[in-house]
């Protein structure tokens, strides 16, 4: 695997903290389009606002940092525009079920093909800790001295109901893992979400007593297992992982693209 | 040759224009008074090989033309009233980014949903510096439907020249007012294609470099060069940079490559200038009224004439002030609480002489409103 | 011909939109004159007063709303209530005879058509009731010819309503030469 050729390596180091998960979920990323064999020519990679959106300026591949919550529609003109590329949109937990959520579920209802990479570590990292709405109920932030008073949200089934094709969860304890989850997610003809549990030391870890980043990861590999496993049926308190939606719909582009067929008789 | 003359809405002459000039891609949400524009293209743009797709709200709607834009298509978006205002994030985006593409406002009443079926200027000011921070904007208007054809293809090709988003500024009555478009064949009104660079394969390309001439030849995504975009402030390959002169060049270069060219982007027409005692200043459907009345008064002898502008920003200052050089009295007519009349007095010698014929309770400016203003200004009473 | 101004009045739904676009389309692209067409909306897209205005001219129009009209024409008791006093004096009222009972004297010669009458009786169909108001509008005013008109609402209408609304449009005609 030689998949240092993706890397914009003049940016390096990163800004991620020590210990962030971010990295892994990046590691992990370039692994799953190396396998894919799909070449950087072919590749946008279209993020948000926050520690994750800073991913794409690290990436060799044609790349865009936009707005808060609004890299799914930048990338839906993208992939409009050019089908036959491989549209890949990073967020965090704030882009994809706060500011962005409603982004995010006529995304997964429209069924484009574009894969949605969400790094959760249920926290706003890059302004200094405050809550998302995927920080648990009762845990701590700035925003939230007291404790979060509301329920946080479940990016799967938030994905599933709105009607995403491909919907799966992995951690950055399970990098190989993730890494196979995120193949997956590319070749998925239509909407895919992967979430991916990412440690953020600095702030999340920090103001809940949750450690250093290994404790942090540790504690990943503890609260979850794999869908349709022993342990997930045993204890319904785990958070599942693997592949947890697949199921083949009519993708959007090609349905315009019979559309316009149909009308015009132009090729796509 | 024309190619067909029919009797249209403005709305529909937007989308002739729109595909006169080359649109493939349209992105949007419907909202009165601009809907038909919508609803016109979802028809005939994948008719024509283009594509159509009606986003979740108006923000979304501009993310993916600027998301289309980038793969090289010719892109735009229309709507109206809180639409506009939900479009300032991605509007600023695109003049940071240096991103072609075309937005259409048809006017109507506000503030905030305001009268949604009434006609208004209100968004002149809120065109010019709705998205925050310096910069510099193109906004065209029209106030009859062959200016409405060709201001949409001059939008086009200004995009494309400057890469830069243009606001097409319609109101509700000339964006649903019929009357006869004589659309022109091809080759009869200029139509600019994209600058791409020339920068071969494997050798570095610049995405934010500018030629001698200022422009800045773009490649597509999907192209064989790979590059960022970004909305942070960046350097000439597109990476976000927080040096100061790298700052200071980049919000030069983005106001300057417009507002240094001010003349050279004014589009106006005068009527009965050259002898006016009187002129009248305006745009849109107002300048119908305004050119109402001056036909009408030059009829019975009266010196007056109209300067009706279809660039609004960048304000033609210069021409502006060589138009009211002279004139006993400027009027300025319009549908809002002033937004041009200010703008015609920093650019006038004599600003005391500049006055403003307005409305704006939801009624369309007639000829006879003006008049009444004109009365009391020429000291003839009320 | 110098300027026209004619403001149609009715309820939503009962087509006079659609009846001043296709005055104003008959102008401007068969009879070579210069025609613009606007219309205000009321809140709602059906029922209450809708007012669609056209103005026909051999000059250019520059004011595209009907401040004083020379035709007005009224389809329903509130259109008539609010509009009538807008005509001109020496100017056409056209009202509904069934639809609009006249409230006042108007400085406007006022004419009274049984036209959805003639229609229901004739067609059967309501949808038409504005066609046959054109018909009986061109045939008092001679503003277009029929000819004109009819190649006007052949655009707009679908091929297979095209036989009613050609019996509308010599209905409102009839109409108008009984009156004459």
């Amino acid at each position: 695997m030689n998949t240092r050729r993706y890397i914009r390596e003049r940016f390096f180091p990163h800004l991620w903290c020590p210990g962030c998960g971010h990295g892994i979920v990046m590691s992990a990323l370039v692994g799953a389009v190396d396998s894919l064999g799909l070449s950087q020519n072919e590749v946008v990679v279209i993020s948000g606002i926050g520690c994750s959106s800073r991913m794409p300026g690290y990436l060799d591949f044609h790349t865009m940092h936009t707005l808060h919550g609004r890299a799914l529609a930048f990338a839906t003109g993208v992939k409009m525009g050019r089908p036959d590329l491989t549209v890949i949109v990073p967020m965090g937990d704030g882009d994809a079920a706060a500011i962005g959520g409603n982004h995010l579920i006529h995304a997964a209802r429209r069924n484009l093909d574009l894969t949605a990479v969400v790094l959760n570590n249920r926290i706003y990292g890059m302004t200094g800790g405050q809550s998302s709405p995927t920080t648990p109920e009762g845990d701590r932030s700035t925003t939230a001295p007291y404790g979060v008073l509301d329920p946080s949200f479940d990016l799967v089934e938030l994905a599933r109901g709105a009607g995403a094709s491909f919907v799966a969860r992995s951690t950055t304890y399970h990098a190989q893992e993730t890494r196979e989850l995120l193949a997956a997610a590319i070749a998925h003809q239509g909407f895919s979400l992967v979430e991916v549990l990412s440690q953020c030391p600095t702030y999340y870890g920090r103001k809940n007593q949750g450690g250093d980043a290994v404790a942090m990861m540790k504690t990943f590999k503890q609260i979850t297992a794999p869908a349709g496993s022993q342990r997930a049926a045993q204890d319904p308190g785990l958070i599942t992982r693997g592949i947890l939606v697949q199921e083949p719909r009519t993708e959007y582009c090609a349905a315009y693209g019979e559309l316009v067929r149909e009308l015009s008789g132009h090729e796509e | 040759m024309p190619k067909e003359t029919i009797f249209a809405q403005g709305n529909e002459a937007v989308v002739q224009g729109a595909l006169y000039a080359g649109l493939d891609f349209y992105a949007g949400y419907p909202i009165t008074p601009s809907t038909e524009i919508a609803e016109i293209l979802a028809q005939r743009l994948p008719q024509a090989g283009g594509r159509f797709i009606q986003m979740e709200d108006e923000l979304a709607s501009l993310c993916a033309v600027i998301g289309a834009s980038l793969t090289g298509l010719k892109a735009m978006t229309a709507t109206s009233g809180p639409g506009f205002s939900l479009m300032q994030e991605a509007l600023g985006y695109a003049v940071m980014a240096e991103v072609p593409c075309v937005v259409v406002n048809v006017q109507r009443g506000g503030p905030s949903t305001g009268m949604p079926t009434a006609v208004a200027q209100g968004d002149v000011m809120q065109a010019r510096w709705g998205t925050h921070g310096d910069h510099a904007i193109i906004a065209l208007t029209a106030s009859n439907l062959a200016d409405v054809f060709l201001m949409t293809v001059e939008a086009f090709n200004l995009a494309e020249t400057y890469r830069t988003p243009v606001i097409l500024l319609l109101d509700e009555v000339v964006g649903h007012m019929r009357e006869k478009l004589v659309i022109p064949g091809p080759g009869e009104v200029e139509v600019v294609q994209r600058l791409r660079t020339s920068v071969p394969e494997g050798t570095d390309y610049h995405p934010y470099l500018a030629r001698e001439d200022g422009r800045l030849p773009m490649s597509d995504f999907g192209g064989v060069h790979r590059f960022n975009v970004t909305g942070l402030v960046h350097d000439m390959w597109g990476f976000p940079s927080n040096d100061p002169a790298v700052a200071y060049g980049l919000l030069h270069h983005l106001v300057d490559k417009l507002e240094n060219r001010a003349e050279t982007l004014a589009r106006y027409q005068d009527f009965f200038c050259d002898d006016a005692e009187v002129l009248l200043i305006s745009y849109g459907s107002a300048a119908r009224s305004a050119l109402h009345l001056v036909e009408q008064r030059r009829a019975r002898g009266m010196k007056i004439g109209l300067l009706e502008l279809n660039t609004l920003w960048p304000f033609p200052a210069q021409t502006v002030r060589k138009y009211c050089r002279g004139r006993g009295h400027v009027l300025v007519v319009e549908m809002n609480r002033g937004q041009l009349h200010g703008e015609v007095q920093k650019a006038a010698e004599q600003p005391e002489r500049v006055y403003l014929a307005n409305r704006y309770d939801g009624v369309f400016i007639s000829h006879k409103d003006i008049m009444q203003v004109l009365h009391v200004v020429l000291g003839k009473g009320v | 011909m110098e300027t026209t101004r004619i403001v149609f009045s009715g309820s939503g739904g009962q087509g006079v939109i659609t009846a001043a676009i296709i005055l104003g389309e008959a102008a401007a692209l068969h009879e070579g004159l210069n025609a613009v067409q606007t219309q205000s909306y009321g809140p709602e897209a059906r029922g209450g007063a809708t007012r669609a205005d056209v103005v026909i001219s051999q000059h250019p129009i520059r004011y595209p709303k009907v401040i004083s009209p020379h035709v007005l024409v009224c389809l329903t008791q509130e259109a008539y209530n609010k509009y009538s006093g807008i005509g001109r004096p020496g100017g056409l009222l056209i009202i509904d005879s069934q639809l609009v009972t006249p409230a006042k004297k108007s400085d406007a010669r006022q004419v009274a058509l049984p036209m959805y009458q003639a229609v229901m009786e004739a067609i059967g169909n309501p949808v038409v009731f504005n066609i046959c108001m054109l018909g009986a509008l061109v045939g008092l005013t001679s503003l277009v010819k029929p000819e004109s008109l009819w190649r006007a609402v052949q655009s707009k209408i679908p091929p297979a309503f095209l036989e009613i609304n050609q019996r509308a449009l010599e209905l409102g005609g009839e109409l108008a030469s009984s009156v004459r």
